[in-house]
This record gives structure tokens, C-alpha cells and sequence, in this order.
């Protein structure tokens, strides 16, 4: 039986079973009845259930999310809002956020990415901004697990077909695959948008006697109880769930989207909200309680596509394709106008009232008679206990086999799940729609035109999840360091981050002392490098049976370029041109895809991220693609330094002639070491004086690596590789493995 | 009446999605399979008593929307309602 | 040179032919809804992309029916130049002015790329700044692309000469290779009779721009400008 039958079944006071399956603990049940001062209706005991979950509350996190940098000059709105808003100069502001799918994506991947990526756009179009770009980040399991092929064909797919249905371009993203996602894969969507900065919408319902609008999709009986389920463990009875998974209709979201732009263009609305998780009930509080309200709602008026559904399954509907909205007194014939035009559904469903409580009317009855200060700040907030991880050890490049031959090295690499191409993913998406994608996917950041003006968005996503697994603090420091490179590397200045936390466990401490550490380390980067963060979830409880996701704490950054025409590439640009490495050298192996991919290891301690040094390095970067001393530019990450050249070489379609390497440290640790804090830069001959005057200036190491030329990598005592055979083995490794189903 | 009509593509039509269902069966074992060709099946309610009117509405639905007869054929079932 | 946009709920290229027909004609399009019956004098009438209805039951097909449809056959009928681009190429098909269908890529997936056509005809209104045999690369964007007619119609539009471009490689050559999605005869755009409408599934407007990394589709819009009044 299910829990909605069974929750039916229990009128008066629920039984034990029936508050645990709505996932709260005795001891939260009790505080739940302190609170309202009596046993909940079986449709509070529901609305309690989602609003007290994880997933809305916060509540293993909250204490800890409060130490992450959220403020700057350049910050409109931090986290607590839809989305994140920063400013871009010249009325301009940037909206966006990330967040987590996950669980409804391994059950029906199809579906579940495809509403992740509708749930992420509405958050940013109900601050009233155009989405100009999407973005993903997705972790699956081993390529060699039975389900990883079907997962990724579906959560692409889904991903796919939602976005281009929109018409907003998907512009990038990264891809892991590691057998720690097995069970608990990771689909983690951001989206971007573009507001006017004085047209911002918020969700604070301030007023009383304002109407209350449903407007969008009908209400079903999808995905009940899907934000309590995206805040419980995994096991195998799960994949009886897939009933309630939400279906996702990206036309109607097209037309809510031009619908909700074209009523914000007139004067109309107080506060909006979408219903995301937890549907009508989240949106309804949330908006009260923000504007200091209460809300009282009837439910006979909400437009639905079944028959007989009851308060309970009202309140806790997560159809897609809705929003709510508050709206100023009379205008509610114009608003309505609007949404019938698009042929939306719009219902006025309630109206803000000064009781300060949530009322829930169906048919007459009262179903839910609740203090929204019970629901909100009564909610439950726990200090888990933690204990922190011990770093292993750094390794020693010395004691790490070298291989027999660089270059046969390089071409396993870039033939294995970790490296190769992911263009048979990103191609399945429209980057291009809106026809301002200025940088297409495969390179360091997209970037994205401002609409009619020649300033740009650079964005990435970012983490590498063995580092994190290693060192969550080092590797959650690495992420954002990683993504302000990247977006540096596009001749961008790093604005603003969204995060999405995703991690196993919180009840487990050694689970929770993994995301202090991430916090802690997330924390330290952004201060220091002046990128706050402004939106964001957590997504926990990211593992079955015991087995947990390595912590993946993903970032998503967005950076401004001033004027496209100095956005750097990575593409290698001309024959004859310098090739040279900004940065120091260590020789870092320690969880390298080196010794990952050609010694099946992954130890040691990952390359520690000294922020000073990646600020000043960024900088003097930046500075040389301004002032258009360099022609190509990419970071160095996943790989190493061989790695990094062999992408430049390959994007560019030109060779390289490699320098012998100075001897100071191992060959293998020199082109293989995943060293932070370092660029690949191609300049022209006649500018190598003015970079090692600025570079000399800016205090960071520089060497000539090589010279651009010819078709094919060489170096010194080895026979070239052809990039024809490199581009062949990068680019089939995904297409040939998603062709074997 | 209520009508059931299934729209199929019209043989010689290269069916991608039906070779695709046919290879993933193959996978599964049923190796017995062949000529898999899938298509639409749509239900309509329409508010006619007389079966030859029915008839004649579902049909005119499908020559107009319902099937691109250039590609597809249709075939259809009535039944009260 | 008055220029119509036609715009289906689902439709989402609508503003990126708005963006280049203005950069080509220094006049900004009349955006026409789909629910309007009235449909402005026009020298051009554009079909954009996107997902009109959400191409369910069959790409284009429902947008094929709405009331401002048949204002635009009866406009072509009577040798109003149309352009369809994308799903504006499936309307198109599914309102009879050009014939066969666009069905389901080969790969059976959404295909955004650039692919290289070859220019086969450079003597329309929408083609002569091109020459003839020219190479040049498009981006496709789309999930049905894939051209199918049935052996005559496909014998008559060669014959007809009605084969706009047709999916190449790089060199020019027209082979599988340079099929993004099964079409016939590496069909990528056909006119109809009077070479007055075009559909075509790559995007001119896409690559119509320095910063977008190409211009090709550019000289088609600057083509429709010199030869329209």
C-alpha cells in the first residue's frame, strides 16, 4: 500500500508508522505537535513533512551553510532568494543558481533531468530574467556498471529535449565517471539569466487582502512526496517509486515563461514564487512567511487534470510548470488576460491575510490551520556531530612509476572516460538558440553575449570529485579555485558562484565532517578570491545501502568579460607562435588522473590550492589577454600540463614542438602533475619579452614550453603523435561506448 | 463515441525508431524478433451518436492532423462512449 | 523591404531571424502571433525554429493549421516569398507548399552541429550572392531533420531543379559522412515550383554575425535584400 492510501486511512491522529513514512523522527513529531499545540491533520501532518524535510529545511546544513562569503559590491541578492543576482554593469544583472536532481534522475533518468533543468529555469525567470544559458554537472557510475549507459542516454536526453524545447542554449558542463556513483548518480542543472537590475522579483508577500494566483500547468497527482524522498536513503525499494516521479512539459514551460516576462513587464506583481519541491505548500509558505503574513488558500479553486484529488495531494503535488504569485489589488483582469493568451490556466486560489497563519480550505472544510512561524522558524536545525577526515600524505613524484613513453601515455589518457571528448553529450543539446553563444562548449568557460551589447558571460562549472574524496577542505578549495581559473582563462572577471552540496549521510559523522571540511575549504577560496556565493542547495542522504557519493561539493561560476572581442580560447592559433607555462612547477601526483588511469591508483594527497598564488597568477593572466599579449589560453587541470597542451593543440588544429623539460623533478610528474595555479598560453614571438616582464612583475614562474607548428605533438626522443590519431581515440571513446548498448 | 486510432508509417518508410526497438530487443534475447515498426495510438471522444457521422469526423481528423498521410496510415475502432 | 515574423507558441528562433533580417534590411520585422488572422503586407514572410506546439503529434504539424497559416499558403500561393527555417521547414511540409516530410534523425537524437551544404542552385532570391557549388557551413539544430520523399518527388525536385542544398563534406563532397541525419539525397532545403518559398533545416541566422564565428547564412538575408523591393 502506499503512503498516500495509508496516510488516508488515518484520520484523526497518525499513527507511528504514518509519521515515520513522512520521514519525521519522534522526536520531531513532537516538536511538531508543541508547535501547533495539538496532533496534526493528516494534510499538516503532509505539509510539516515537506517544509521539515531536508531537502526545504536546511536543517543538518543551515548552521554551516552561514560561514560561506555571500557579500560583495557586486552582489543584488544572495542566497534565500529563487536565485542569486549580481551586477554586470550598465542596469544589467545576472541571475542564476544551481541545483540537484538526483534522485529522481537515477529512478526515470529521462524525466527526472528533464524536470531538474524546467525546475532551475523557472527559479531564475521568476526573478524576472530571460534564461540565457543552461549548464550541467553530472556523475555517473563506472562505464562498466550495467545501468551507467542507460543513465546516460536518458539524463542527457532529458536534459536535452527540455532545454532546446525552450530555446535557451545548454553551453556546457562536466562529466565524471566513477564507480562511487553506482548507485547515486548526480545531476546537478544551473541556469543563467538576464534582468534589468531595477525589474528584480522577489517572493516577500508584504500586504494583506492581496490575491493569491496559481498560474501554469494543472495540479496532478505527480511526485507526491518527492521532497521527502529526495531527502531519504536510497534502497531498492525505491525504484518502486517511479510513479510518483514528476513528468516534465517543456512547451507549457515556454509559454509560462513569456507569460510570467510579459506580466512583469507591467506593474502588477507583490511576490512570486514557483512551485518547486513540495509544490503549493513550499511556495505558499515561503512567500508569507518572507513578507510577514499569513495566507489562506482554497483549494477547490486550484485547476487540476484528476478528479477527487484530496487537500492532502494538493498541497503536496509536484506537477511542473506552476508558479504562484501575489498580485497588487485589481489588477488580477490584466494578469489573467495575459496567462489565457498563452493559453495558461490561472486561478486566483486564496488571499494574504494578518493572521500570520497558513489556512488550507478544501470545499468548505479547514484541512490545515497552521502558524507559518511554527512551519518556519520552528523548524527543526541540527548540529550533527563530525569528525573531521585525515588527509593522507602528499606523494612523493619519485616514488610514482614513470611510463615508457610520454606520448603513448597521453594517448591512453585522452581515450579513457576520464578525458575523453564529451561531444557526443553536448551536442545532443542546442548551444546556439538565442544566437549570442560566443564560446561554444569544450573549452576552459561558454561564453555568452549580453544581448545587444558586446559584453559577455563566461561560465564553468566545477569540482573534481577524487580530490574532494581525498581532502574535502583542499578539494572544495580546488573547486572554486578551479572555476575562477576557468573563467580567468576566458578573459573573464570572476563575479559571483552557485553551489550545489552533494553529499551522502549527514546522521553519519564522518559524512558530516566531510561537508564541514568542503564548507570550510569553499569558504577560505571564496574570501580569498573575492567570489562569493549567491545561491545554491544541498543535496544529502546521497547513498545506498551505506555506500556513499565521494563528497561533491559542484560549483557554477559566472564571470563578466567587459568586450567579447578580448575573450581568450583555448584553440592554438597560429605556426610559429610561443607556447608558455605560467606557474610554478611541483609535480603534484598525489590523485592524479595519472596515476588513476595508467597505475589504477588513486593516493596521496591532492595538489594543495595556495589562493594567493592563484589570485596573483589569474590576474597577470588576465591582464595578458586585455592587453592582447596572448592568442590561446587554458588552464591546467585534469591531466596535467600534456594534457592541457595536447586540448590547445586539438581544438586549434595545430601541432606542437615540445622543449626537453628541466630535470629538477621526474618527466611524467612535470607533464602529468595536476600542479594548481597554472596556465598554457600561446603568444606570438615578438610579445615573449613583455609577458617575462609582466610575469616577472606579477612574481609568477614562466617557461617556454615549446612552439606551435605542424600536425602532430612531438618530443624530444620520442616519435610524434599525429593529432589525427589523438583527435580519432578523444573523440570515439563516448560515442563507441554509448553505441554498445 | 469514443474512437482508438492507430497511426503506423506507411510500409517502404524507414522506421529509425523501429529498427532502434527491434536492435534493444535483439540485446534482450528475443532474437526471434523482426520487422519491429512502431507508431501513435491516440483516443478521441467525440460527441456524435451516429457511428457513420463518428466515422466520418474521425477520418476527416486523421487526413487533416492526425496522420501526415504521405509517411503514415491510420486505422481506427469505434465504440460507444 | 517589409519582413514578417511568424511567431507559434514554441516557437524560440523567432528573435534570432528578428536580429538578422534587421541587420540585413535596417528595418526591424513585424512579429506576427500565430492567433492573428491579419498578416501585414509583407515581402517576406519567415518561418522561424523552435517547437511550435511543442511538436507533439508531429513536428510542425499543428502550427501548420493555426489561423495565421492560412493566410501565409494563400499569400504564397499568390508568390509572397516564405522562408522556413528549421521548424519553420516542417510547417512548411505539413501545410503542403513544399512536399515530402522531415522525419526523426537517423541517430534518432538531437543533432546541434555545424554541417557544410553545398549551394545548389545560386540563381534564387535566396541564394545568389552564392555561387554556384559553393561550400558553406550552416549549424543544424534539430531532433526530425531527416528529408524523406518518395523516389518520383525526390526524381522531380532534382529534375526541377527545387534541390536548394544539400548536406557535404568539408571538400564539397556529398556522401553519408556529410549526412548529419539520413536525409535523401543529402537534402538539406528545396523550393517549391516557383522558387519563391525555401525551407531548409540548417540556420542562416545563426552564422549571420563575426561574432558567432561565421557569416555564411549572412549572404542569404543580403540575397532576399537585393532581389525583394
Amino acid at each position: 500500500m502506499n503512503i498516500v492510501a495509508k496516510a488516508a486511512r488515518a484520520l484523526k491522529a497518525p499513527s507511528r508508522d504514518i509519521v515515520a513514512e513522512h520521514g519525521l523522527s519522534p522526536e520531531e513529531y513532537r516538536r511538531l505537535v508543541d508547535a501547533i499545540g495539538r496532533e496534526p491533520s493528516l494534510t499538516e501532518l503532509g505539509i510539516f513533512s515537506v517544509m521539515w524535510s531536508e531537502h526545504c529545511s536546511y536543517k543538518s546544513s543551515r548552521v554551516w551553510l552561514k560561514k560561506l562569503p555571500t557579500q560583495g559590491p557586486q552582489v543584488i541578492q544572495g542566497p534565500g532568494e529563487n536565485a542569486g543576482v549580481v551586477d554586470i554593469g550598465d542596469g544589467h544583472a545576472a541571475v542564476f543558481k544551481m541545483e540537484s536532481h538526483n534522485h529522481p534522475s537515477y529512478i526515470e533518468p529521462y524525466q527526472g533531468a528533464a524536470t531538474g533543468v524546467g525546475g532551475i529555469m523557472r527559479d531564475v525567470f521568476t526573478m524576472g530574467a530571460r534564461p540565457i544559458a543552461n549548464m550541467n554537472a553530472l556523475r555517473f557510475g563506472a562505464p562498466d556498471h550495467p545501468k551507467t549507459r542507460h543513465l546516460v542516454a536518458g539524463v542527457v536526453s532529458g536534459i536535452g529535449d527540455y532545454g532546446n524545447c525552450m530555446g535557451v542554449p545548454t553551453v556546457g558542463g562536466e562529466t565524471n565517471f566513477d564507480p562511487r556513483y553506482n548507485d547515486n548518480i548526480l545531476v546537478n542543472a544551473m541556469t543563467v539569466g538576464l534582468v534589468d537590475a531595477k525589474r528584480i522579483f522577489r517572493s516577500a508577500a508584504k500586504g494583506v487582502g492581496l490575491p493569491v494566483v496559481y498560474v501554469g500547468s494543472k495540479t496532478g497527482r505527480d511526485g507526491i512526496h518527492g521532497a521527502t524522498m529526495a531527502s531519504a536513503e536510497f534502497d531498492e525499494a525505491s525504484e518502486e517509486k517511479r510513479p510518483t516521479v514528476q513528468v516534465g512539459d517543456p512547451f507549457t514551460e515556454k509559454l509560462l515563461l513569456e507569460a510570467c516576462l510579459e506580466l512583469m513587464a507591467t506593474d502588477t506583481i507583490v511576490a512570486i514564487q514557483d512551485m518547486g519541491a513540495a509544490g503549493l505548500t513550499s511556495s505558499s509558505v515561503e512567500m508569507a512567511d518572507k513578507g510577514g503574513v499569513g495566507i489562506e488558500l482554497e483549494l477547490a479553486r486550484v485547476p487540476t487534470r484528476e478528479e477527487g484529488m484530496t487537500a492532502y495531494e494538493m498541497m503536496l503535488s509536484e506537477s511542473q510548470e506552476r508558479m504562484l504569485m501575489v498580485l497588487k489589488p485589481g489588477v488580477e483582469v490584466q494578469a489573467e488576460r495575459v496567462f489565457k493568451k498563452w493559453g495558461l490556466d490561472f486561478a486566483v486560489i486564496g488571499y494574504t491575510t494578518d493572521t500570520g497563519r497558513l489556512v488550507v480550505r478544501h470545499a468548505g472544510a479547514v484541512e490545515a490551520d497552521i502558524p507559518l512561524a511554527a512551519l518556519a522558524q520552528a523548524a527543526p536545525v541540527y548540529e550533527r556531530p563530525w569528525t573531521p577526515k585525515t588527509p593522507p600524505a602528499a606523494l612523493d613524484p619519485h616514488d610514482v612509476p614513470a611510463p615508457n613513453s610520454l606520448l603513448d601515455c597521453l594517448e591512453i589518457m585522452l581515450d579513457s572516460p576520464h578525458l575523453a571528448s564529451r561531444r557526443w553529450i553536448w551536442e545532443q543539446y542546442d548551444h546556439m538558440v538565442m544566437a549570442d553563444t560566443v564560446q561554444r562548449p569544450g573549452g576552459d568557460a561558454a561564453v555568452v553575449r549580453v544581448h545587444g551589447t558586446q559584453k559577455g558571460l563566461a561560465i564553468s562549472c566545477d569540482v573534481t570529485p577524487r580530490y574532494c574524496a581525498a581532502d574535502p577542505r583542499e578539494g572544495a578549495k580546488q573547486a572554486v579555485a578551479e572555476c575562477w581559473r576557468n573563467l580567468t582563462a576566458a578573459g573573464a572577471d570572476p563575479l559571483a558562484i552557485t553551489d550545489c552540496l552533494n553529499f551522502g549521510n549527514p546522521e553519519r559523522p564522518e559524512i558530516m565532517g566531510e561537508f564541514v571540511g568542503a564548507i570550510e575549504g569553499m569558504a577560505e577560496a571564496c574570501a580569498a578570491l573575492s567570489f562569493p556565493v549567491v545561491s545554491g542547495n544541498v543535496s544529502l542522504y546521497n547513498e545506498t545501502n551505506g555506500a556513499a557519493i565521494p563528497p561533491t561539493p559542484a560549483v557554477g561560476g559566472v564571470g563578466l568579460i567587459p568586450d567579447i572581442a578580448q575573450m581568450a580560447t583555448i584553440a592554438l592559433k597560429r605556426d610559429g607562435n610561443l607556447l608558455l607555462l605560467l606557474g610554478a612547477e611541483h609535480g603534484q601526483l598525489g590523485q592524479s588522473l595519472y596515476t588513476q588511469i595508467m597505475l589504477e591508483r588513486s593516493h596521496g594527497a591532492p595538489p594543495p590550492v595556495d589562493l594567493d598564488t592563484e589570485r596573483r597568477t589569474g590576474d597577470l593572466v588576465r591582464n595578458l589577454i586585455r592587453e592582447g599579449a596572448v592568442s590561446a589560453v587554458h588552464d591546467v587541470s585534469d591531466g596535467g600540463l600534456l594534457v592541457a597542451i595536447a586540448e590547445m593543440a586539438l581544438a586549434g588544429n595545430q601541432g606542437v614542438t615540445l622543449e626537453t623539460a628541466p630535470d629538477h623533478l621526474p618527466a611524467h610528474a612535470l607533464w602529468f602533475g595536476e600542479d594548481q595555479a597554472r596556465y598554457v598560453v600561446e603568444a606570438a614571438p615578438d610579445k615573449a619579452d613583455a609577458i617575462h616582464k609582466a610575469a616577472a612583475l606579477a612574481e609568477v614562474p614562466i617557461r617556454l614550453l615549446g612552439r606551435v607548428g605542424g600536425d602532430a605533438i612531438a618530443i624530444t626522443g620520442e616519435t610524434p603523435l599525429p593529432l589525427k590519431t589523438l583527435r580519432a581515440v578523444h573523440e570515439d571513446w563516448l560515442p563507441r561506448f554509448m553505441a554498445h548498448g | 463515441m469514443k474512437a482508438r486510432i492507430t497511426i503506423t508509417l506507411k510500409q517502404g518508410v524507414l522506421d529509425p525508431q523501429g529498427k532502434a526497438i527491434e536492435g534493444a530487443l535483439h540485446a534482450l534475447g528475443f532474437g526471434s524478433v523482426g520487422n519491429v515498426r512502431q507508431g501513435k495510438y491516440i483516443e478521441v471522444e467525440v460527441d456524435e451518436s451516429d457511428p457513420a457521422k463518428a466515422r466520418a469526423a474521425v477520418e476527416r481528423m486523421c487526413d487533416q492532423l492526425l496522420a501526415n498521410t504521405i509517411i503514415e496510415n491510420y486505422a481506427y475502432e469505434l465504440e460507444a462512449a | 523591404m517589409k519582413t514578417s515574423v511568424i511567431v507559434f507558441p514554441g516557437s524560440n528562433c523567432d528573435r534570432d531571424a528578428a536580429v538578422a533580417l534587421e541587420a540585413a534590411t535596417g528595418h526591424p520585422p513585424a512579429m506576427v502571433w500565430h492567433g492573428d488572422a491579419e498578416l501585414p503586407n509583407s515581402d517576406l514572410i519567415v518561418l522561424p525554429g523552435g517547437f511550435s506546439y511543442g511538436d507533439y503529434l508531429r513536428s510542425g504539424a499543428m502550427a501548420a493549421h493555426s489561423p495565421v497559416m492560412r493566410e501565409v499558403v494563400k499569400r504564397a500561393k499568390g508568390g509572397t516569398p516564405v522562408l522556413g527555417i528549421c521548424n519553420g521547414f516542417q510547417v512548411l511540409t505539413e501545410a503542403r507548399l513544399l512536399p515530402g516530410v522531415l522525419m526523426r534523425n537517423a541517430t534518432l537524437k538531437f543533432i546541434c552541429k555545424d554541417v557544410y551544404l553545398k549551394v545548389e542552385r545560386s540563381d534564387s532570391m535566396f541564394t545568389h550572392r552564392y555561387v554556384l557549388g559553393e561550400v558553406v557551413r550552416f549549424p543544424v539544430a534539430h531532433k526530425d531533420g531527416s528529408y524523406f520523399a518518395d523516389e518520383d518527388t525526390l526524381d522531380r525536385l532534382e529534375g526541377e531543379g527545387r534541390v536548394a542544398f544539400r548536406y557535404c563534406e568539408a571538400s564539397g563532397a556529398v556522401t553519408e559522412v556529410g549526412n548529419p541525419n539520413g536525409s535523401s539525397r543529402n537534402i538539406a532545403g528545396i523550393y517549391n515550383e516557383t522558387g519563391t518559398v525555401l525551407g531548409l533545416m540548417p540556420h542562416p541566422e545563426r552564422l549571420a554575425d563575426p561574432a558567432l564565428s561565421g557569416t555564411d547564412g549572412a549572404k542569404m538575408f543580403a540575397s532576399l535584400v537585393e532581389a525583394l523591393p
